[in-house]
């Protein structure tokens, strides 16, 4: 028994060393239980390169191939299509790609490498959703404005062929533009850039 | 001496298990106020519905495969090939639905009545929690059978995290395990639907109960049967939930399993809205279907969403109005739970506000058109002016006297008298025929029904 009486101090100290101990034990094993839930090894190695082929592509034609999963298009863009794009600036969010996701080489105004084939990410920028092709100049449900782009089903976003968003439509940025270069005349590889030759 | 043995085996139960003092706690002797309604019902026909899909799951978890190149195939061997295995599965669709429209009326009971007001803060928001874990049980589940709705609708709801400020990539990144929704995705909400937030939700339901069971049930008149009680602490105006309730709701459980049973023998897809056509085609990550929109209980908040042509405030508006909910105690400044009672300022704003709710719940199911937008946008402001406005005209609001002790409601059978009277008001008696067919309408006492009818609603919403 103890005649000097209980010291709550000491009692005090040992509780909250007790719960700082605990609290670091609780903040280990968290991290391996929430860093388990990242992508894992393989699905981060999964982002290998795509060669396509785009000898075969007639005028005004979108082919999709997968990268990382993801839908990417290949546009083959006819003149008149190229014509168009540029009356549109005053119509556009952000005419010049300078917020959007794109690399250096295609921040021009028909964002790609060489105009007549626009390379793009296929997911929309506002919630993800693969917009569709709508090619044809004022179609019945899109009315007489439309100048042929992409529509996205899911919230009603705008692009044009050049991906690049309206105003006044939910998606905030231009659709991404994957690292691609030709590898000849004919042959495009997506997901490697000019510079990263060795990788 | 058989009985005896039997007596002496339960006794040596209770004597090691508060099992008595359980079932009276919360049935035997648990008192309700007797004059609960209809609306009275979705309460536990929510756990019967629980109970469905607990049952109904385990057993589709027996045959199906959560693997991106399996499931949907699992799913169709579960519908083709597993004995019985469809009508499990239209079980477990149909209850999913079926369990909003319950868990929707259930709130809706809480709006008529004040259900939500002190003292029962507490246990409208356990059963605001449960609301959000059953939305993400059933988007968590509807990915499973990795058709193209599964699959674009968990692209688009994961999206959404993507557009909080600095860690939304990061945070929908880690959502997914993959750059996009893939087989990781698929395993993981597997995990999350069966185990994780099954198990939530029971934890929830004993809290929403317990803190129920603590302050005791509202009623349709919104008044405390505790202020009056008998000598032996019993409140006046009270019933034992068993065995009076317990009776009550198994005529509720028959009449919403007939209902429930059209649905699933005749119309398990409810000509999709139960289950979309899309989703009988199996996820393609290259093409999003012409027209995507979520099951038709995630469709009003969905049409908020679109309604705000920005991502971030258009996701901040879609996650405003599951919180607004939350806030609801605090934003109702009337001291008049029920509607019986309360001003035609609230009638009339709850009115808005059902019809805000249904009419973004039909937009949300439909394209995106300028001209749609335009009417969920009107919809969307006043879904919040409903809440965010309510501190205000909830002080103006004139509210009737509250009467001391529960009212008496005429039963149908009382009501009987009225309507053949009514009948015979808006039939005429013709010569030559005999029964019922003998009647012909009667124009004129047909209109002056309507007239009457109509000045009755105009005159009780205010």
């Amino acid at each position: 028994m103890n005649i000097e009486g209980v010291d709550k101090s000491k009692r005090q100290f040992l509780t909250s060393a007790l719960t700082v101990v605990g609290a670091v034990g609780t903040g280990y094993i968290a991290v391996p239980f929430l860093a388990q839930m990242q992508p894992s090894t393989k699905a981060m190695a999964a982002g290998a390169p795509v060669t396509v082929d785009i000898s075969k592509m007639e005028p005004g034609q979108l082919i999709r191939v997968a990268w990382r999963g993801k839908p990417v298009w290949l546009l083959n863009r006819t003149p008149e299509v190229l014509e168009t794009l540029k009356t549109l600036d005053d119509q556009l969010r952000d005419p010049q790609s300078s917020e959007s996701i794109q690399p250096v080489y295609t921040k021009n105004p028909t964002r790609a490498l060489k105009p007549e084939i626009f390379v793009a990410v296929g997911l929309c920028t506002h919630l993800g959703c693969s917009p569709t092709f709508r090619p044809e100049i004022a179609p019945a449900d899109l009315g007489p404005d439309w100048k042929g782009g992409f529509f996205c089903p899911c919230h009603g976003s705008w692009f044009d062929l050049a991906g690049r968003v309206f105003r006044g439509v939910p998606a905030p940025t231009n659709l991404e533009i994957p690292p691609y270069r030709y590898i000849s005349e004919t042959q495009i590889i997506i997901g490697e850039d000019t510079v990263e030759t060795s990788a | 001496m058989k009985t005896n043995r039997w007596t002496d085996c339960g006794n040596w139960i209770l004597d090691r298990f508060p099992l008595t003092k359980f079932w009276n706690e919360h049935m035997a002797h648990y008192y309700a106020p007797k004059n609960f309604n209809f609306w009275y019902f979705f309460g536990s026909l929510a756990l019967l519905v629980l109970v469905n899909q607990f049952v109904t799951g385990i057993l589709l978890t027996m045959n199906y495969k959560p693997d991106a190149k399996l499931a949907f195939d699992s799913v169709e061997y579960i519908m083709r090939e597993v004995n019985w295995g469809w009508l499990i599965r239209y079980m477990h669709s149909t209850g999913a639905s079926a369990f909003f429209i319950v868990i929707y009326l259930h709130m809706f009971r809480g709006l008529l009545y004040g259900s939500f007001k002190q003292p029962r803060e507490l246990i409208w928001i356990f059963g605001m929690l449960l609301f959000v874990a059953l939305m993400a049980e059933a988007f968590m589940g509807y990915l499973l059978p990795w058709g193209q709705m599964s699959y674009w609708g968990a692209q688009v709801i994961i999206s959404l995290f993507s557009a909080i400020p600095v860690v939304g990539e990061e945070l929908s990144l880690w959502i997914r395990g993959d750059y996009v929704v893939s087989d990781a995705t698929l395993n993981r909400f597997f995990a999350f639907h069966v185990i994780a937030v099954p198990l939530v939700l029971v934890l929830l339901v004993l809290l929403h109960i317990i803190a129920l069971h603590e302050v005791g049930s509202n009623n349709p008149d919104g008044i405390d049967i505790k202020k009056h009680k008998d000598a032996n602490g019993i409140p006046l105006d009270g019933i034992p939930f068993h065995p009076y309730y317990t009776v009550k709701d198994l005529v509720g459980f028959a009449v919403f399993m007939f209902f429930f049973a059209v649905v699933i023998f005749y119309m398990p897809e409810l000509g999709g809205f139960f289950l979309e056509h899309a989703n009988f085609i199996p996820a393609d990550p290259l093409k999003t279907p012409e027209h995507i929109a979520p099951v038709w209980y995630f469709t009003p908040f969905y049409a908020i969403l679109r309604a705000v042509p920005d991502k971030f405030a258009g996701v901040i508006a879609m996650g405003g109005s599951i919180v607004v909910l939350f806030l609801l105690p605090w934003l109702d400044r009337s001291n008049v739970r029920s509607i019986r009672y309360r001003g035609g300022i609230y009638k009339k704003a709850l009115l808005l506000f059902v019809i805000s709710f249904i009419g973004l719940g039909y937009l949300g199911t439909q394209p995106a058109t300028p001209g749609a937008t335009a009417v969920a946008r009107v919809l969307t402001a006043i879904y919040f002016g409903f809440f965010l406005l309510m501190p205000i005209y909830t002080r103006w609001e004139k509210t009737k006297p509250v009467p001391e002790r529960l009212t008496e409601q005429p039963s149908l059978e009382d009501r009987i008298p009225n309507f053949v009277e009514t009948f015979n008001e808006v039939t005429v008696k013709t010569e030559g025929k005999s029964g019922l067919f003998s009647r012909k309408l009667n124009y004129q006492g047909l209109s002056a029904v309507s007239i009457r009818f109509l000045k009755r609603i105009k005159g009780s919403l205010d």
